[in-house]
């Protein structure tokens, strides 16, 4: 489990974000996308992935969740 | 010398990369590439942020270098104690040349090295006492401070001594905020992680304290800004500011050159945070993104094409009146630009530069170089990470070197090959070139120049490339006893 920053970039789509490794990128797929739930595996451009707990979309970004790594890149 | 063709500089890789075994053949191999603009993700050409090889020569700082000597050490009426034995503060003490205005020991100490000056006993008896006693010599001796960061080195951690306990008595009994940052030596691979650490201690020491450490009220207006990532260095951060305000932006913090506790504090009230330095600043620029609902952006100020496209991004956040300020601002300068560029531009016109510094300029200050005609050939950071080579991949040209922590001995191979007309480096790579006889300017503190940002400093920073390339020395390399025979006989003729 990791604390990840999830934001959206200036193009609007969401960009990952793990402080503790300064480890930046785009989200290429987030299964869930929709306000009542949000979340679930998230594919990263790099080609890692995380899971996010589904939830209710958060009100504003960025937004602090806690993640789960299913597939990291390096 | 004409510029390497993309077979030429992998050529050129794989012939440095000879001499050394083949385990860390493997490894420098990764640090080490050709740039290709087409790549759109750095970490498919090139790995960074990587611990060291033993046994070559790096060039990299450690994280009490990042959080003592790059952020905290600039804010001024703050005392950053050095916790440990003393040379970490007296080595570094004033190096990076952080300017700033106030009397220095009454209410500004950037320039003055505090440290506990740990001795054998205070390692086998812990430190804690010497600390608590320090704080409490400093409250009497500077009663002006405004609050003391404590920089840990790397004894603290290793003895386990409980600096955040001494801490938070010694801020109730000051009443002004005692930071403890565990920002020892040993910690991550380079200079960089004590950037973040230094970020979450101001998250959680500094900002927790909801700017009870601002005397005055504050109103907050539309037009407010903070100048974050710039440490003034050679006064950097006031030409940068100069601008901002000229435009109709109001500058609330400066992080952290020229900087104090109480801006720090307003900072959370402003509308949008203005980066300089990403890779040392951008932790607490996210944080305050999240928590407080601040937008960030990153500009550049090195050289007028750059300081143009910032300042109409960070106008194009505002309304009209700062879009036409903007403008104005570009307007004003644009005659002594055209000045600078005419004086300059034909003395540099295509020469070619190799840069290899830390956090923003190997990328920032390429422009600088395009605007006076000149080329940047090679370029690589000591501690960036792949997002700092993600943005630098558009910057360069194709085929140009990039080289991450790169040693010694890589270094001095490829200018060997490169030949370039200006090498930009620190100051331990600063004599071995020259005595190579290539023209270097020190890029860390501006060769003790500067400022290099805004259009003032791009005046001075055009000055001092055409003083350091076309310097008369460099053609009496040779000495006059080994200058050949025909030649001397050809003067004495003529």
């Amino acid at each position: 489990m990791a604390n990840i920053m999830i934001r959206r970039s200036d193009k609007g789509d969401y960009v990952f974000y793990l402080p503790k490794r300064d480890l930046e990128d785009t989200i290429i797929s987030m299964e869930f996308d929709t306000p009542e739930k949000w979340g679930g595996e998230i594919k990263l451009n790099n080609g890692g992935a995380y899971f996010i707990e589904p939830q209710t979309a958060p009100e504003r970004l960025p937004y602090s969740v806690r993640a789960k790594r299913l597939d990291a890149a390096e | 010398m004409s510029n390497l063709t993309r077979e030429e500089t992998e050529a050129l890789i794989a012939e440095v990369l000879e001499v050394y075994p083949e385990k860390a053949q493997k490894d420098r191999a990764k640090h080490l590439a050709v740039n290709d603009q087409s790549v759109e993700q750095s970490k498919k050409c090139i790995t960074s942020n990587r611990k060291s090889l033993p046994g070559v020569m790096t060039i990299r700082g450690c994280a009490y270098a990042g959080s003592k000597g790059v952020v905290w050490g600039p804010i001024k009426d703050m005392i950053h104690i050095s916790h440990g034995p003393v040379g970490c503060g007296q080595y570094s003490r004033a190096g990076r040349r952080n300017y700033y205005v106030g009397v220095t020991g009454v209410n500004t100490f950037g320039t003055m090295n505090f440290t506990s000056d740990f001795q054998e006993k205070d390692i086998v008896f812990g430190g804690d006492k010497k600390l608590a006693k320090i704080i409490n010599e400093i409250e009497a001796l500077f009663p002006l401070h405004k609050g003391i960061s404590v920089q840990s080195e790397c004894p603290i951690g290793l003895i386990g001594d409980d600096i955040e306990a001494v801490s938070k008595k010694g801020a109730v009994e000051l009443n002004k905020p005692v930071v403890p940052v565990r920002c020892e030596g040993f910690r991550g691979v380079s200079q960089s992680l004590g950037h973040h650490i230094a970020n979450d201690s101001i998250r959680d020491w500094v900002f927790g304290r909801d700017g009870k450490d601002v005397k005055q009220e504050f109103v907050p207006g539309p037009y407010d800004v903070s100048i974050i990532g710039d440490y003034n260095i050679g006064g950097d951060a006031w030409s940068s500011r100069i601008l901002l305000e000229e435009m109709g932006l109001r500058v609330v913090a400066q992080w952290s050159g020229d900087g104090t506790l109480a801006e720090i504090e307003l900072t959370p009230k402003v509308k949008l945070n203005l980066i300089h330095c990403y890779r040392s600043m951008n932790y607490i620029a996210r944080h305050m993104e999240e928590k407080y609902n601040i937008p960030w952006i990153e500009y550049n100020f090195f050289g007028p094409t750059k300081i143009a496209e910032s300042l109409r991004a960070i106008a194009a956040h505002f309304d009209d009146t700062i879009k036409a300020g903007a403008e104005a601002v570009i307007a004003k300068y644009q005659p002594m630009v055209d000045a600078i560029v005419g004086k300059y531009k034909a003395r540099l016109e295509g020469k070619r530069v190799m840069l290899y510094v830390g956090g923003l300029r190997p990328r920032h200050v390429i422009g600088s170089y395009e605007d006076l005609g000149m080329e940047v050939v090679g370029t690589g950071y000591e501690f960036g990470h792949n997002d700092d080579y993600d943005r630098t991949i558009k910057e360069m040209g194709n085929a140009t070197l990039l080289y991450d922590d790169v040693t010694g001995f890589e270094f001095e191979e490829f200018v060997k090959r490169v030949k370039p007309d200006l090498i930009g480096s620190g100051i331990k790579e600063k004599y071995i070139f020259q005595k190579m006889g290539v023209p270097f300017r020190q890029m860390h503190s501006w060769d003790y120049s500067g400022p290099y940002h805004g259009y003032d400093g791009f005046a001075i920073f055009a000055r001092d490339m055409d003083m350091t390339i076309n310097n008369p020395c460099w053609k009496k390399m040779e000495a006059p006893w080994l200058k050949k025979p025909e030649a001397e006989e050809l003067a004495k003729a003529a």
